[in-house]
């Protein structure tokens, strides 16, 4: 079993490191197109944006199929969209606007779309610092009310993405959705639902007992 | 007239001297197309002379899609009015907005292959003394054609500078004698899911219309280009035919024209009807009026890494800030 967690580890590393490489290699070789900079700015964005829907898909994945450990890789997945989305911020900042702070600050206050974007990035922020063991025993309860800002952020990030793109929304519109899922996922019927079926499953295979198995993910798993 | 003196001021001795402008060609259509000496504009169009064509390239066979620059100038000496190198053939023609071939900037590049822009019709409609149906190459045999270094600047805040190719807007409308009626010309570009997949999907209100005022578009410097670089224009930048309209944000440079029509009332355009609160019918650069999403007072120009400040009128002030006298510019974006 740790040799399997290790390994998935592994993965979800290569998978999540994969896309900055080629990113940084094509930069490098200049085959971003005639303007690389927009390029790097919106690659980086997008894949904060799909690491963080797929931290989110996690809990759900986890009550509809589960599998429980699959919650040992949340936070994983989750500090690699943060470490996008700062790459994303930091592009924009060093690469977009080599650190024109006036107007760095102006975007933030009159372009909602910026505005958006830096406050999902505000919201990842105490997520990942107390993403530690430490932070999670101190928090306790409250650690995973905290970490559902995820949510908000996720809802920030997308519309950020929404507003900045011109005419065509056909992209982000499929990141709504995704999003709305997940977050219809999260409702108490839903969740009563998943978690009636999850028992009848249980009960069958354990010839009538209860199945021993937690349905509640807002304590944390021990070894987040 | 004080636009032209002041572009025909001389920078260097590569500098065409005074009066080559006059040496502009008759438009003479694709099979004698490399024959065309460019007609030069001096400051505008900076190297190289306008003699005669004899040093020409052969022509790019008819469907062949220009691969690069024409061979019989030295491109990288040309310089813009300002001293600004131009971006390269790689930026002009794979940096495209042109939605009809798709939203990104690389599709219309990798899409544009079904236009088939010749042969073409242009159809000439509205207040005018000589509307009709007119096959593209005969309509502009009359004209002249000038070699005319612009920047162009898009609304989403990028710009390159590209050496056009085209005849000037004006004598094209004087040659189909505007009404007194006439006040607006309209430009539309061609509709036809065929030859335009990205036209399948209704990302805009196809076909793809822009507009001028009438003494805009009789200004000088609006620019009908047929080429760039030297070549016929590649499809992805909007062949047979497009407007450049270098004080203005990109999308009034409506691409692959197949009408122009003139009206005594201010037509609908593509952009301000499908989002009125951001772009206006007038689209004058203007670096103290943002986009309600980002700044326009600086730009990034292809290959640079700082963004460089806009300038009014995309650097064209003197040259047609009178078109706009009395105008509140904040009013009419």
């Amino acid at each position: 079993m740790r040799n399997r967690t290790w390994a998935i580890r592994a993965v979800i590393w290569v998978v999540a490191l994969v896309p900055a490489g080629l990113l940084l290699v094509a930069y490098l070789r200049d085959q971003l197109g005639a303007n690389p900079i927009e390029e790097v700015v919106h690659r980086l964005g997008w894949w904060a944006l799909v690491l963080l829907l797929t931290s989110l898909a996690i809990t759900p994945l986890r009550r509809i199929t589960g599998w429980n450990r699959i919650v040992r890789y949340r936070r994983l997945v989750g500090l690699f969209a943060f470490a996008y989305a700062t790459a994303h911020l930091l592009a924009y900042v060093v690469l977009d606007q080599w650190f024109a702070w006036g107007f760095i600050a102006e975007d933030i206050a009159e372009r909602p779309f910026i505005l958006a974007g830096f406050s999902a990035w505000l919201l990842l922020l105490p997520l990942a610092l107390t993403s530690t063991r430490g932070w999670i025993r101190r928090l306790g309860r409250r650690w995973g009310a905290l970490h559902r800002l995820a949510y908000a952020a996720a809802a920030l990030g997308t519309l950020h993405f929404f507003w900045r793109v011109k005419a065509d929304t056909r992209e982000p519109i499929v990141f709504v959705l995704l999003l709305a899922m997940l977050l219809l996922l999260r409702t108490p019927l839903v969740n009563r639902k998943l978690a009636e079926r999850r028992r009848r499953r249980a009960e069958n295979r354990n010839g009538g007992h209860r199945s021993a198995r937690r349905s509640d993910d807002r304590i944390p798993a021990p070894d987040l | 007239m004080v636009w032209i003196r002041r572009i025909q001021e001389p920078r260097d001795n590569e500098i065409t001297p005074y009066g080559t402008w006059l040496n502009r060609r008759h438009f003479i259509g694709r099979s004698a197309k490399a024959a065309v000496a460019s007609a030069l504009v001096p400051g505008l169009l900076s190297a190289c002379d306008a003699e005669q064509g004899s040093a020409a390239t052969p022509a790019a066979g008819p469907q062949e899609a220009p691969e690069g620059p024409s061979q019989d100038r030295d491109w990288a000496s040309v310089r813009s009015e300002l001293d600004e190198p131009l971006n390269s053939w790689e930026d002009v023609t794979t940096y495209n907005n042109f939605y009809e071939f798709g939203v990104g900037k690389d599709d219309p590049a990798k899409n544009a292959q079904s236009l088939r822009s010749r042969p073409w019709s242009i159809s000439i409609e509205g207040e005018v003394g000589k509307p009709g149906v007119y096959d593209l190459e005969d309509f502009l045999k009359p004209h002249l054609v000038e070699d005319r270094v612009y920047r162009l600047r898009c609304v989403e805040a990028w710009s390159m500078v590209i050496p056009w190719r085209g005849v000037p807007l004006r004598d094209v409308i004087r040659r189909v004698e505007p009404t007194s009626n006439a006040r607006f010309v309209e430009l539309t570009t061609l509709l036809d899911e065929e030859q335009m997949p990205g036209q399948r999907r209704r990302v805009l209100d196809w076909p793809y219309v822009e507009a001028l005022r009438l003494d805009e578009a009789l200004h000088p410097l609006a620019l009908l280009a047929t080429g760039v670089y030297g070549r016929d224009l590649p499809n992805q930048n909007g062949a047979p035919m497009r407007l450049v309209v270098p004080w203005k944000y990109g999308f009034k440079s409506v691409k692959s024209i197949v009408k122009i029509r003139l009206l005594d009332t201010m037509p609908r355009t593509t952009w301000a009807a499908s989002a009125p609160r951001e772009y206006g019918f007038y689209a004058n650069v203007n670096p103290s009026v943002d986009h309600p999403r980002w700044t326009q007072a600086r730009e990034r120009r292809l290959g640079e890494f700082r963004r460089r400040p806009t300038a009014m009128f995309n650097g064209y002030e003197d040259e047609v800030s009178s078109l706009y006298s009395g105008m509140d510019l904040r009013q009419n974006f």
